[in-house]
C-alpha cells in the first residue's frame, strides 16, 4: 500500500474539526491564507475555536466569514486592525471575541518553537513594553529579556502550491509566510493546493515543508482571491 | 508630562526631503527594512552607486519597486500588503526565517514612524491605547536591528511636541532608537539629550527646544 495524503471531499478531509479546536491558519493578509478550508470550516460548524493567525480576518469570507459566523473564541495574532475588516471589530467592540495581541516575531517563534519541540524561549522582543507584563524577565550578558512560550494547535490549515501525495510542499512567493511553521507546530496539518504532482517529479533540494510535517492534503485549483471577492461584495456561506 | 503647544507651526522639510536625508546615510550594502507609509519613501533616494537590499518582513529579501498594473501578483506582497516586485539575487522565506533576520541582529537599519520619541531612545509607535491593539513586527524590529532611524513630524497635528522627556503612549521599546529625522532636524539620541546633526534652515535652535520637551543641543 502507497502512503496518500490526498483527500478528494471537504467534508472528509475536515470531519474530526471539534468544539474548542485550536486551530492556526496560515498566510499574511490574503496571500497564502486557505480560504476554502476556512469555508469548509463554516460548514463543519465546530465553535469555541482559537485561532491562531497573523490577521483577524477581512470582509466576509475566509476568516472574516469564519469569525462572522460566532465560531471563534479567540483569536491570538500580531495585526488584528484591517481597512477592510469587518466581523472582528463588530465582535471585539462588543466584547464577545478575545484577542491575545503578540508580536510578528514572537509569534513566529512561538510557532516553530512548537515544532521544533522547544517549550519556551527568551527574547528581546516586547522588553519594556506593555506586552511584557507578567512575563519572567532574564538577563544574558547584562541585557534583558523576556520568556515566550511555545505555541501548539490541534490542526494547521495551510495553503501552498504544490504537493505530491507524501505531503511534500512548495509554495509561491510571499505567500510562503505562515504556512510552513504551522505544518510543523499542528498535530494535524490540513493543506489545499493549486497542484498535486507525482513524487518522481518532485525535485528534494525545492521541497519547503518536507512531508513527514503534512497530515492531509486537498486539491483546490482555482481558489477564490480574497481581495477579488471582497471587492465583489462576497459573503460565506 | 509638560504639555508645549507651538503658537505658530513653522514648515520645515517635506517628507521627501526627509527621505533623502536618510537614504543619504544608508552605507552600500547594507540590508535594510523600511515601515509602511512614510518611510517607504527612502528606496527612492539611494544615489551614488550604491546597492541596499530591503527586506520585508512577510519573507522577502532583495525587495524591488511596485510592478506595472499588468505584472501585480497577489502572492508577492510586502509587509503592508501592497503588491510589489524581487530583485535579481532575492530569495523568498517563511516567517520564522525573516524574523530570524530581524530578531537575529542581522538587519543593518530598519526606518519607523514614531507617535512619540523619548531622550532617552524609547519609542512609542504601535498603540494609541484606543480601539483594537495591533502591533505586527515593529516590537521585533526596534528589539532587533543594529541601528533604529526613526522618521517623523516633529509635532503632531495638535502642534504638541513628539520628542519627549518620557513618553506616554504604550511603549513599541525601551531605548532602542538612534536617530530621528524629522521635518524640523536630524538628532542623535544622546546621554546628554537630544544633539542636532542638522537644523533645517528656517528653524533655529531656540525654536527647536522651544517645540522639543527634553534638552536639545549642538
Amino acid at each position: 500500500m502507497k502512503i496518500n495524503k490526498i483527500m478528494n471531499e471537504m467534508s472528509d478531509l475536515l470531519s474530526d474539526v471539534f468544539d474548542g479546536a485550536t486551530i492556526m491558519i496560515g498566510g499574511f493578509g490574503e496571500a497564502g491564507s486557505p480560504i476554502e478550508l476556512l469555508h469548509g470550516l463554516i460548514d463543519n460548524g465546530a465553535k469555541n475555536l482559537t485561532i491562531i493567525a497573523n490577521n483577524a480576518g477581512n470582509g466576509r469570507v475566509g476568516l472574516g466569514a469564519l469569525i462572522g459566523q460566532n465560531q471563534v473564541k479567540k483569536v491570538i495574532c500580531s495585526f488584528a486592525r484591517s481597512a477592510k475588516g469587518i466581523t472582528f471589530p463588530e465582535l471585539y467592540a462588543k466584547g464577545k471575541i478575545e484577542l491575545e495581541v503578540v508580536p510578528q516575531g514572537t509569534l513566529a517563534e512561538r510557532i516553530r518553537a512548537a515544532g521544533a519541540g522547544i517549550p519556551g524561549f527568551y527574547t528581546a522582543t516586547g522588553v519594556g513594553t506593555p506586552l511584557a507584563e507578567g512575563k519572567e524577565e532574564k538577563l544574558f550578558n547584562g541585557k534583558k529579556y523576556i520568556l515566550e512560550n511555545a505555541l501548539h494547535a490541534d490542526f494547521a490549515f495551510v495553503k501552498a502550491d504544490v504537493a505530491d501525495r507524501y505531503g511534500n510542499l512548495t509554495y509561491n512567493k510571499t505567500a510562503r509566510n505562515f504556512n510552513p511553521i504551522m505544518c510543523m507546530a499542528a498535530k494535524q496539518s490540513i493543506v489545499q493546493v493549486r497542484n498535486i504532482i507525482d513524487p518522481k517529479d518532485t525535485d528534494p533540494e525545492q521541497v519547503v515543508t518536507p512531508g513527514i510535517f503534512v497530515n492531509r492534503i486537498i486539491k483546490i485549483e482555482n481558489p477564490i482571491i480574497e481581495s477579488k471577492a471582497i471587492a465583489e461584495g462576497a459573503v460565506y456561506p | 508630562m509638560k504639555k508645549i503647544i507651538a503658537l505658530e507651526i513653522i514648515s520645515g522639510w517635506d517628507r521627501n526631503t526627509i527621505a533623502s536625508k536618510i537614504a543619504k546615510d544608508l552605507p552600500h550594502g547594507s540590508y535594510v527594512n523600511l515601515g509602511i507609509g512614510m518611510p517607504e519613501l527612502v528606496s527612492q533616494y539611494i544615489e551614488g552607486g550604491r546597492e541596499i537590499v530591503y527586506h520585508s518582513e512577510n519573507g522577502l529579501l532583495g525587495m524591488g519597486p511596485p510592478p506595472q498594473e499588468n505584472e501585480i501578483d497577489l502572492d508577492l506582497i510586502n509587509a503592508g500588503k501592497k503588491p510589489v516586485t524581487i530583485l535579481p539575487g532575492g530569495s523568498f522565506c517563511h516567517h520564522a526565517d525573516s524574523f530570524s533576520m530581524i530578531r537575529g541582529g542581522h538587519i543593518d537599519y530598519c526606518v519607523l514612524g514614531a507617535m512619540e520619541v523619548s531622550i532617552k531612545g524609547d519609542l512609542a509607535n504601535w498603540s494609541t491605547g484606543t480601539g483594537i491593539p495591533a502591533v505586527g513586527g515593529a516590537m521585533d524590529l526596534v528589539a532587533g536591528s543594529k541601528h533604529v532611524f526613526v522618521m517623523t513630524q516633529h509635532l503632531t497635528k495638535e502642534g504638541e511636541p513628539k520628542l519627549v522627556k518620557q513618553c506616554s503612549l504604550p511603549l513599541t521599546g525601551a531605548s532602542v532608537v538612534s536617530r530621528i529625522y524629522s521635518d524640523y532636524a536630524t538628532l542623535d539620541i544622546t546621554d546628554k539629550g537630544f544633539k542636532v546633526l542638522e537644523l533645517n534652515e528656517n528653524i533655529t535652535l531656540d525654536y527647536l527646544q522651544m517645540v522639543t520637551d527634553g534638552n536639545v543641543y549642538q
